[in-house]
């Protein structure tokens, strides 16, 4: 006889599953409790909310899916923040709640919340198990859902009498079939050869890269394909990273925050190739004028996303791997006219500027610029939501790493405990948070699971004592009515936070300070809190 | 404009609150929704009749596409297929427009299914655009209460769902 908390880790053990992020409670011990026998390694976290995005920031740093778990009532209503991130940044998540007795549903019992109900907007699919049996084939379906297609979050409901029943054996299943669910991956052949003949034909092209080319690991292909072509490639704030940014052919990220000639060149351009990228506001604000005055050609793995937000002229169903690799070989030698080559490379000269410096404060944006220069090749950048974000996704020089960010959801707090994830995920690699002292008030409480894990992540704040991005928004929109913004003056004091945690931290109110101290930092082998002094009137661009 | 759509789905638990929550988070109007079993008892058919446009239209079928459980939608095209909705009213009567009010029935291909000394209930099963001929000629009389089933289509010849 074997228990329904027994084959949910056996489950996991099957879909080669090597941490979980989590927190328990009463309508998970079970769980817990088996998972005790199994080599799996449980990361405990310091609020459920952060557990989506720990298994987020390791879905995303190793190509796999993260699983998090949490208890019923709050422990998984304090997921529905997580989830909702992943969903619109599109990052396979397993989501394990334990849920109340199945004959004590809906009765309003304690720690009883309907989760599958309230997560619905945010996930792929979800499961409330009602049989023990079921379990092998939920789970098999939920990380075939979650991975495959459009990745995204898949939550699991198990309640709590579900995971004690017994019964006679495991048996996992070899494969998923559900009926309603076949993704399209090849892209119709038709429409690539249509799309081909578009690019030939095009005098201005241009490729807009989006987060769905990293998830599909087509990276190098895009490059060798853009490299082949000479065509030059924009990325939204998702897709930063398909490229390295000092690749000539790299403009840049487009949008409301991004730069300049990213944005000059998708306006000028008479072929636009949009390749995992769903054109969302903060991208392009008014997509009717892109397809004013270009063709588009737009590359999803997500029929709805196409046609949703602009209107395109060639589109393709598919995984983005398999459809570049079909236009890369029927491409031939169609080269960008050089006129165009010369007219980008030109403006990405033009528009490179110094930033004005502020007494007593480091200049974030050459700060970030320099420190891209100092870390190793393949580090991981994790950003948070704020001016911390379009500081470091416009001025991080990205080379072999990651650029890990919410471009979808914004969710601040995201960035301590992705790294955490990220870190578990890619021990071998630098690991590096960006946030503001806004964002890190969010996450900070992850301190204690770096701490007590030895982590070694690197905890950049950029300290202006107020919620920058909000304040920008008063300033240039609200008369500078400042309401709400204002964090307090040096207080808490973060050094001191990271000495209770017994970490290092540094101080510095110059470029030169902080230059030191990211030495010293990138140098230590352990966790280090650098805290920037920055001034609030340092703008987002 | 309104779109007449059938979405094949499972049968399970919970299956219909997601479509409708997909239709109010998407902001998609529905006017009328019909549920039932098809002849494969593992799969239920929903017919929606929505309001939108051309994108609205195509957005709708794309994210129901989206839903695991969702088998098959098809947006029907116009004069491409049958629509029928059933309708129980209940009208104020006396023995001195029993008779009037049998006589619309009649004309309307509607059934008297239940009479009491001052109403008189009727059963019709017509397309929308009858239903509302129908419920004119009766309101002169007072409609007491009238439930509706939400228009189910079929397509046309030999067209049929998987």
């Amino acid at each position: 006889m074997i228990s329904g908390a027994e084959i949910m880790v056996k489950c996991l053990e099957q879909e080669n599953v090597e941490i979980l992020f989590g927190y328990p409670g009463a309508a998970i011990c079970p769980f817990y409790d088996a998972l005790m026998d199994s080599p799996i390694k449980h990361i405990l976290v310091r609020q459920e909310q952060n557990s989506v995005h720990a298994a987020s920031g390791y879905a995303r740093s190793v190509s796999k899916p993260g699983v998090c778990v949490a208890t019923s009532g709050p422990g998984a209503t304090n997921l529905i923040t997580g989830i909702a991130t992943a969903y619109m940044d599109s990052i396979p998540i397993i989501a394990i709640t334990g849920q109340v007795r199945s004959d004590l549903i809906g009765r309003d019992v304690f720690q009883e919340a309907d989760i599958t109900g309230a997560c619905e907007p945010f996930v792929k699919h979800s499961y409330l198990v009602k049989n023990t049996e079921d379990l092998p084939r939920v789970f098999k379906e939920a990380f075939y859902i979650a991975t495959t297609g459009r990745p995204g979050p898949v939550l699991i409901d198990v309640p709590v009498d579900i995971q004690t029943n017994k019964i006679d054996k495991f048996v996992y299943p070899k494969k998923a079939d559900i009926p309603g669910y076949k993704p399209s991956v090849q892209g119709h052949i038709k429409q690539i050869e249509k799309s081909v003949a578009l690019i030939q034909s095009a005098s201005r092209p241009v490729i807009c890269a989006g987060g769905g080319v990293l998830t599909s690991g087509s990276k190098l292909k895009l490059v060798e394909f853009a490299t082949k072509t000479g065509i030059p490639v924009v990325s939204t704030m998702m897709g930063i990273g398909v490229m390295p940014t000092e690749n000539p052919l790299y403009l840049g990220m487009l949008g409301s925050h991004g730069k300049g000639v990213a944005n000059r060149a998708i306006h000028e351009a008479d072929v636009i190739m949009l390749c995992g990228a769903r054109v969302g506001d903060r991208a392009v604000a008014s997509p009717d004028q892109l397809s004013a005055h270009s063709k588009i050609i737009h590359i999803d793995i997500d029929p709805a996303e196409i046609g949703k937000n602009v209107e395109v002229t060639v589109p393709i169903v598919g995984d983005m791997k398999n459809v570049i690799n079909k236009i890369n070989d029927t491409i031939g030698d169609y080269h960008v006219p050089h006129m165009w080559a010369d007219t980008t490379e030109r403006w990405k000269k033009e528009l490179f500027r110094t930033a004005p410096r502020f007494e007593g404060c480091v200049e974030p944006r050459s700060f970030i610029a320099k420190l891209s220069e100092m870390l190793p090749n393949k580090s991981i950048l994790v950003a948070d939501v704020g001016q911390n974000q379009i500081w470091c996704a416009n001025n991080f020089r990205i080379k072999e790493g990651r650029f890990l960010t919410t471009g979808g959801m914004g969710t601040m707090g995201y960035s301590v405990p992705a790294a955490v994830g990220a870190k578990f995920a890619r021990p071998d690699r630098e690991v590096v948070v960006v946030c503001g002292d806004g964002s890190f008030q969010m996450g900070m409480n992850e301190l204690g699971t770096i701490a007590q894990n030895h982590l070694n992540v690197k905890i950049i704040i950029m300290r202006n004592d107020r919620l920058g991005m909000v304040r920008e928004l008063q300033k240039n929109l609200y008369h500078q009515r400042y309401t709400a913004t204002f964090l307090d003056e040096e207080a808490p004091d973060f050094m001191k936070i990271a000495e209770a945690y017994n970490i290092d931290s540094a101080y510095a109110t110059s470029n030169e300070e902080a230059e030191k101290y990211a030495k010293q930092m990138i140098e230590s082998d352990k966790s280090f809190v650098l805290v920037c002094r920055v001034s609030p009137d340092t703008p987002s661009i | 404009m309104k779109h007449t759509i059938y979405i094949l789905v499972e049968n399970h638990a919970g299956v219909l609150s997601k479509i409708t929550g997909l239709f109010s988070r998407r902001a998609f109007n529905i006017e009328s929704l019909a549920v039932g079993v098809t002849t494969d008892v593992n799969v239920s058919r929903i017919t929606v009749v929505a309001d939108g446009d051309e994108y609205v239209a195509e957005q709708i079928k794309k994210q129901l596409n989206k839903l695991i459980p969702v088998l098959e939608v098809k947006i029907l095209k116009e004069n491409s297929y049958i629509s029928r909705e059933l309708a129980l009213i209940k009208v104020k009567s006396n023995t001195g427009n029993r008779i009037e009010i049998m006589k619309i029935a009649e004309l309307m291909d509607a059934k008297v299914i239940d009479v009491s000394v001052n109403t008189i209930t009727l059963q019709i099963a017509d397309t929308v655009d009858n239903l509302e001929t129908l419920t004119n000629l009766l309101k002169p009389y007072g409609i007491k209460e009238m439930v509706r089933t939400g228009t189910v289509a079929i397509e046309k010849g030999s067209n049929f769902a998987k």
